[in-house]
């Protein structure tokens, strides 16, 4: 599958990215390419920009200099609303849930559907039970508060509305921090069969063992560059750690 | 199958503890006085409920919303002093009405607008305006009461249709309005999720400034309702009128297990809780007791009916 899709046109192309926070240079000239139905994981140490480019690709900052494609469309200036609109959303490490609402009005947060003027909870209920199952993630009652969730079935509502909002590409920023393995295991598997279902996913992450499990390809970033873009299976963990640290320059 | 039952119970188990609050009193009271469970003395007591009623309905969105209003009580004067201002100058009742609401819901979204554009406390910018709106009403009138109405506006306070009051009905519509409002809109919706997380709200695409200036829009709608009930009934727009309610409001919304740090609450249980409140000082007005006893036993049956709803909620955390 992965093959197949590398060879079309990527949903999202960065070309030449820089940021520079005063004196200091976040991002020094990045491209990087990521296709549908395919998870790119974005490694690195801390202070590397990492989460600079992700903002940068969800709109919440602009970059200084540099192109961004999206669906073979140039980006004039991307805002949130724009980047979410053209498919592109952000599962935040906060996850943005409001606790006290159940987990369909929590789907369908800003954008209720309407029956004249009251929210027509009918369709909401229904059209959330569906997306739910699609996923396969675990919720027995969707008319429980989200607060009441594990932390794996709260990753599983902010997908299923960055999903409803029309997301083709997924980014998550450590999803599965702060998680127990049962936990993190399930996150791992739905963003697994997001990829597999044909949507784009770049997750950032430390953690480089689940990386090697659910990534087709490593992005490795380091100062502000990227050292290099490697497929999982003809890498291993220690030619990415020794990237990670700059040993591999020397 | 039973399970699924406590689930779908689970948010109305407040609202039977207070309806059983309600009922154990009635009997109580009914029992020690026979003038209690009379007809007129029930009228009675809704009619004295409705202003609360009014007042804590607009109270629970704010509250709802993570915020707090100590402005209505200056509102309820400067309303009814506006519109008896107009009323004076020959202008038509229905007119003078509107002009007063309209004030009065000026009011709420100067407050809404300094809470949500310029992200001043809640609590500091109401208590400005309570000062501001109050020290204005008494500027304007001097500190002197007007009175002496039209007999289609004073019909606002004292006019019955059918068996019940103009100012029971007007209650009764409002919390409608308010149920509806808070259960089936996107505002009630919005009202709710600002309370428990507006960074998530704002995130979703939602103008979240725009939904809380118009939740203090509503607050000062329902106080400026209020106030002109209240003038209406004592044919006299008083420039001191409504001192100390925004209190008795926000008591109400309490009771009515409405969470002060916002994200959870509802009109209907806000409702109840005023129908308590009233049962509980027209019964002890009933019994002859002093009015001091009324405000202590209210105090009380706050504090414990909230703390042990508290003190539920915690252990059901701690158990899982």
């Amino acid at each position: 599958m992965n093959d197949k899709t590398s060879d079309s046109n990527p949903f999202l192309k960065v070309k030449n990215i820089t940021k520079n926070f005063g004196n200091i240079k976040a991002l020094k000239g990045v491209s990087l390419e990521s296709y549908l139905g395919e998870v790119l994981a974005i490694v690195g140490d801390n202070g590397a920009g990492k989460s600079t480019l992700i903002k940068i690709i969800s709109g919440v900052i602009i970059q200084d200099s540099g192109e961004i494609w999206i669906n073979g469309e140039k980006q004039q200036s991307l805002n949130p609303r724009t980047s979410l609109s053209k498919g592109i959303s952000t599962v935040y490490q906060d996850l943005a849930l409001v606790d006290t609402c159940d987990v369909a009005y929590n789907i369908f947060l800003g954008r209720e559907p309407m029956k004249g003027l009251f929210i027509d909870k009918k369709r909401i209920y229904m059209e959330s039970k569906q997306l739910i199952q699609n996923l396969e993630i675990h919720i027995p009652n969707i008319k429980v508060p989200v607060g009441n969730l594990s932390g794996g079935q709260r990753q599983g509502v902010a997908v299923a509305r960055a999903i409803h909002q029309g997301g083709k590409l997924l980014i998550f920023d450590e999803p599965t921090a702060a998680m127990g393995l049962v936990e993190s295991k399930r996150v791992l598997k739905l963003i697994r069969k997001l990829a597999e279902d044909g949507y784009g996913v770049i997750i950032i992450s430390h953690n480089l063992q689940q990386v090697f499990q659910i990534a087709h390809k490593v992005c490795v970033m380091r100062q502000g560059n990227i050292v290099d873009t490697v497929r999982t299976d003809e890498s291993n963990m220690n030619d990415v750690v020794s990237m990670i640290t700059g040993a591999a320059d020397i | 199958m039973n399970k699924d039952f406590k689930i779908a119970l689970q948010p109305y188990r407040y609202r039977i503890l207070l309806l059983f609050i309600l009922f154990f009193m009635v009997i109580i009271i009914s029992f020690i006085s026979s003038y209690f469970l009379t007809l007129s003395n029930i009228k009675n007591i809704l009619d004295q409920a409705s202003l609360y009623i009014i007042l804590s309905v607009g109270m629970t969105f704010v509250i709802c919303s993570g915020g707090i209003d100590l402005s209505i009580g200056s509102v309820i004067a400067l309303t009814s002093v506006i519109s008896a201002f107009a009323m004076k100058a020959d202008v038509n009742v229905i007119i003078a009405i509107f002009i007063g609401l309209v004030v009065a819901m000026g009011v709420g979204f100067f407050n809404g607008y300094m809470i949500s554009f310029f992200g001043i406390n809640p609590f500091i910018v109401t208590l400005s305006t309570m000062s501001i709106v109050r020290g204005a009403t008494v500027l304007i009138t001097n500190g002197r009461p007007i009175y002496g109405f039209p007999k289609a506006f004073t019909y606002l306070g004292s006019g019955t249709i059918g068996f019940f009051n103009c100012p029971i009905l007007i209650a009764f519509f409002v919390t409608l309005i308010g149920v509806i409002l808070l259960g089936k809109t996107r505002f009630g919706n919005y009202s709710i999720a600002m309370g428990c997380n507006e960074e998530a709200l704002r995130r979703s695409g939602v103008n979240t400034n725009k939904y809380k200036t118009l939740i203090y829009i509503l607050c000062g709608l329902c106080s400026g309702i209020a106030g002109l009930i209240i003038s209406a009934r004592l044919n006299t727009a008083e420039p001191l009128a409504g001192i100390g309610y925004e209190m008795n409001a926000i008591a109400a919304v309490v009771l009515g297990g409405t969470d002060m740090k916002g994200g959870k609450g509802s009109v209907i249980d806000t409702f109840i809780a005023c129908l308590i409140l009233g049962v509980i000082n027209n019964g002890l007005r009933i019994l002859s007791i002093s009015s001091n006893y009324q405000q202590l036993l209210t105090g009380i049956i706050i504090l414990v009916t909230v703390a042990l709803s508290e003190y539920k909620q915690r252990r059901k955390i701690k158990t899982g």
